[in-house]
């Protein structure tokens, strides 16, 4: 951490503030443009063909009587990608189109380039694929069985223990202590297997881009995307073509969650592009959306926790199994090591199974493994709460994790906000509010770990004094707000002369995805940097107007000032009158910075639910709801109690309706929203918020990333309250209305 | 020189020890340092990532990060989000 990333507390007059949102008058009335929004002359539609089955080999593919459609223009099958790819660029092509085999339903095998998008999904029927059916395999604990069909040899790496079947393809471990010690200790020991189903982060607005990529080799690529750097250098390689050759707009997002860091029908529209010598856009249905993109891992776990009577933790041992598809990286470790994160623990042991599968490749979804690993510790920890007459807040309180405690992932942390969040909590009226007969009160921390990543940012003084800030991390929560937030308060000048742009390729310098909670702090700490250059060359040309040294001026109230009588006596000049002479005075004036920041501040929220359960029918309803949450410092307070918000909503989305289901012919069953049930409005309560800020020490206003650990408690908050309605501990999520109801008739309730 | 402490199922790579010395003043020192000490670890550190908590601080892309021969160094998994 660089010594002026420092914290250093300040009086603000922007920043905290609530200004209205620069993008909202563009997306209220419909003028902001996203992914399926543009259109170019020329243009044809492209179309997917994807597998039926859930694990096949390819025989044939033959495309001739497609290609005799008058309206095809172009066909592409997985002959037309680069060769000679490895590692994740070879899985992310593996997925966008398949090679020899495919494995899940919805996987793309051929895409069509027609004048009309009708045309173009009638002559998918045309092409003639013929299949080799194989055995598969959907669910996690089965997979993982030796004698379960292989999804794919030759994927598991090093950290596998010999003997596993081949769809183990990784293994994590962290801990310290020894916890059969600590469970000797133990006044009661509780363990649980916990379970978890594959949810989809549910954004509106499906993927679509519109592609134009010609032989040369130049391209331009239209998307939304979280990552546009990120799209181009993956496209690029995909295609075969230098990442300078492509340049990549982002457009307006709806929604990504963590669902658009990666690409899936970019690559084909290029290809589709290149080999048409047409400009060729692709929209996905919501269906293709379901079968096709990467929703969030599902999970198996257990969990065993030792507690004495005063409520101290003695141990804690969990195991992670989670399965990502037909591709290696679901976040198993991040499941293992934020799970015990909250709690300082003397023996603490966590291990994680990264397990093929054949769904679709999973995607990021806000603080990936955390909240499953979060539902299931939470869990027990409520249960030996129940059962030793201890008060839920108070235990965590007492076992909580503070400045320089142990991490159970392994570092010491440095200053954290844990404790603040469940004291806010304890001291909410909804904590101590009675419930109603029948209702349930549940509780959970949550934690998330926060990043860093590459950063550019440019910020440019216009002639009438006004700034344009351009920088390369697409908006997806209100981010050009915060960032004009940050420049004003640097600048000294108000919120509404700086604009915030989303730069394109060619434009900036590489940026990492709006992934990691990583977009308020990096960007906003190179929004700070580049303004603090941009004031001292503001300083210089005023040091050069009054003849004095650069040294003897400083920046106040938006204006160069001498810094005292003896640097003499001049009328301070402003950031305008410096920007109107600017072409006479030296040149256009910019600032800019370039870096990976490395002070990403960690994170931790306190959630309080509760709910209300039909015994007849098996509903469960959130009643209530509380977030309190550690921001470091809020920008713009509105955005960080959306996304507080926003988590809280995905979560009782997650906990109690969501699901992936597959049939017994291994192929998707709910690809659509009528039967995945993301919750609406009439489904939800208002759900209160308190921002909680101690700062982080890595940033200068003490920001730390607030989009991922508002979804870390809710899974488990939800669960505790519901068990404790229903009056039996449900371990299997979603608790939909027939597990919640099956679940309370075994148990003998209702 | 610098203790760079392994998460539980790297050990096995290196020994089955909690913790490696290596004379390093970056974090870059420490990953070549601990891939010559152990070649195995190679392909986790070096070819896949990893972050590097320094002093309670994650790094997760800066091989030029300085540490201190006091310095707690703890091997992390790469940290990504959604």
């Amino acid at each position: 951490m660089a010594l002026d990333d420092a914290f250093e507390a300040r009086e603000f007059k922007v920043v905290g503030t609530r200004p209205i949102r620069p993008d909202g008058i563009d997306k209220v009335t419909g003028r902001a443009r996203f992914g399926a929004d543009a259109s170019a002359s020329g243009m044809l539609h492209g179309a997917i063909l994807r597998s039926p089955h859930p694990h096949a080999r390819i025989t044939s593919i033959d495309t001739s009587r497609a290609e005799s459609h008058p309206s095809v223009k172009a066909i592409v099958t997985r002959d037309d990608f680069a060769k000679e790819l490895s590692g994740e660029d070879w899985n992310v092509l593996e997925n966008v189109m398949a090679g020899e085999r495919v494995l899940y339903d919805g996987h793309a095998v051929a895409a069509i380039a027609a004048t009309s998008v009708l045309a173009a999904k009638e002559a998918l029927a045309l092409i003639d694929v013929v299949y080799d059916p194989l055995p598969f395999v959907t669910d996690v604990d089965e997979a993982m069985r030796p004698d379960a069909p292989v999804v794919r040899e030759g994927v598991a790496d090093e950290s596998v223990p010999e003997g596993m079947n081949p769809n183990v393809v990784r293994y994590h471990e962290n801990g310290h202590g020894d916890v059969d010690i600590g469970f000797a200790k133990a006044d009661l020991v509780i363990e649980k297997t916990f379970k978890t189903e594959a949810a989809h982060q549910g954004y509106i607005e499906p993927h679509a881009c519109l592609a134009q990529l010609g032989a040369d080799g130049n391209g331009e690529l239209w998307c939304c995307t979280q990552g546009h750097f990120v799209a181009a250098r993956i496209c690029a390689r995909l295609l075969g073509i230098d990442a300078s050759q492509l340049r990549v707009t982002a457009s307006e997002i709806g929604g990504g969650f963590g669902g658009k860091t990666t690409v899936f029908i970019e690559p084909v529209a290029l290809a589709l592009s290149r080999k048409s010598n047409r400009p060729v856009k692709i929209v996905m249905s919501r269906e293709e959306v379901f079968r096709a993109t990467g929703p969030t891992s599902s999970a198996s776990m257990d969990v065993k926790i030792g507690m004495r009577k005063d409520g101290r933790i003695t141990a804690a041992e969990g195991e992670f199994r989670l399965q990502g598809g037909a591709f290696p990286n679901a976040p198993m470790e991040f499941a293992a090591m934020a799970a015990f994160a909250p709690y300082d623990l003397e023996h603490v042991r966590s291990r994680g199974w990264d397990v093929l599968c054949n769904r679709p490749k999973q995607a990021a979804y806000r603080a990936p493994g955390s909240p499953m690993g979060a539902f299931a510790v939470e869990s027990v920890i409520d249960e030996l709460c129940n059962k030793l007459g201890l008060d839920p807040i108070e235990v965590r309180i007492q076992n909580g994790s503070k400045e320089g405690s142990r991490a159970a992932f392994g570092p010491r942390f440095k200053r954290i906000g844990l404790i603040e969040t469940l004291e806010a909590a304890r001291a909410h009226p909804h904590y101590r509010a009675p419930l109603k007969p029948g209702q349930g009160r549940g509780l959970s921390c949550g934690f998330w770990f926060n990043h860093s990543g590459e950063t550019s940012v440019t910020l440019s003084l216009s002639y009438d004094g006004t700034v344009s800030l351009a920088v390369g991390t697409p908006d997806i929560g209100g981010s050009r707000a915060s960032m004009c937030q940050m420049a004003a308060e640097e600048l000294g000048i108000p919120f509404d002369r700086v604009r915030t742009t989303i730069a394109d390729t060619g434009s900036l310098g590489y940026n990492d995805v709006s992934h990691g909670s990583r977009v308020t702090y990096a960007s906003g700490l190179a929004t700070i940097k580049a303004a603090r250059d941009t004031i001292q060359k503001c300083c210089a040309r005023a040091a050069e107007e009054w003849g004095i040294d650069p040294e003897a001026v400083v920046w106040e109230d938006g204006c160069a000032r001498p810094s005292g009588h003896n640097a003499g006596d001049f009328e301070p000049m402003s950031l305008a009158e410096i920007a109107a002479n600017m072409g006479d005075t030296g040149g256009p004036i910019s600032g800019h910075f370039e870096a990976t920041p490395t002070g990403a501040g960690v994170s931790f929220a306190t959630h309080i639910v509760d709910a209300e359960v039909d015994r007849e029918t098996g509903a469960a309803k959130v009643t209530r709801y509380t977030v309190v949450q550690d921001a470091g410092k809020a920008i713009h307070p509105s955005y960080v109690e959306g996304q507080f918000q926003g988590g809280a909503v995905q979560g009782i989305g997650w906990a109690l309706n969501e699901e992936y289901v597959y049939g017994d012919d291994g192929r998707l069953q709910n690809a659509g929203f009528l039967d995945y049930r993301i919750p609406v409005a009439s489904d939800l309560p208002f759900i209160d918020t308190v921002i909680v800020e101690v700062p982080n020490p890595g940033h200068p206003y003490g920001v730390r990333g607030v989009g991922e650990t508002s979804i870390c408690p809710p899974l488990a908050a939800i669960a505790n309250a519901v068990s404790n309605a229903a009056g039996v501990r449900m371990t299997h999520l979603p608790m939909s209305p027939p597990r919640l109801l099956k679940a309370m008739q075994e148990a003998g309730i209702g | 020189m610098v203790e760079v402490v392994l998460w539980a199922s790297l050990r096995r790579l290196a020994d089955d020890r909690e913790s490696v010395e290596v004379d390093a003043e970056t974090v870059k020192d420490v990953l070549k340092g601990l891939v010559e000490q152990y070649p195995a670890l190679r392909p986790h550190l070096l070819d896949r990532g990893v972050s590097v908590s320094v002093d309670g601080q994650m790094v997760i892309s800066g091989w030029n990060e300085k540490i201190s021969a006091n310095s707690e160094v703890v091997l992390l998994q790469r940290i990504k989000g959604g």
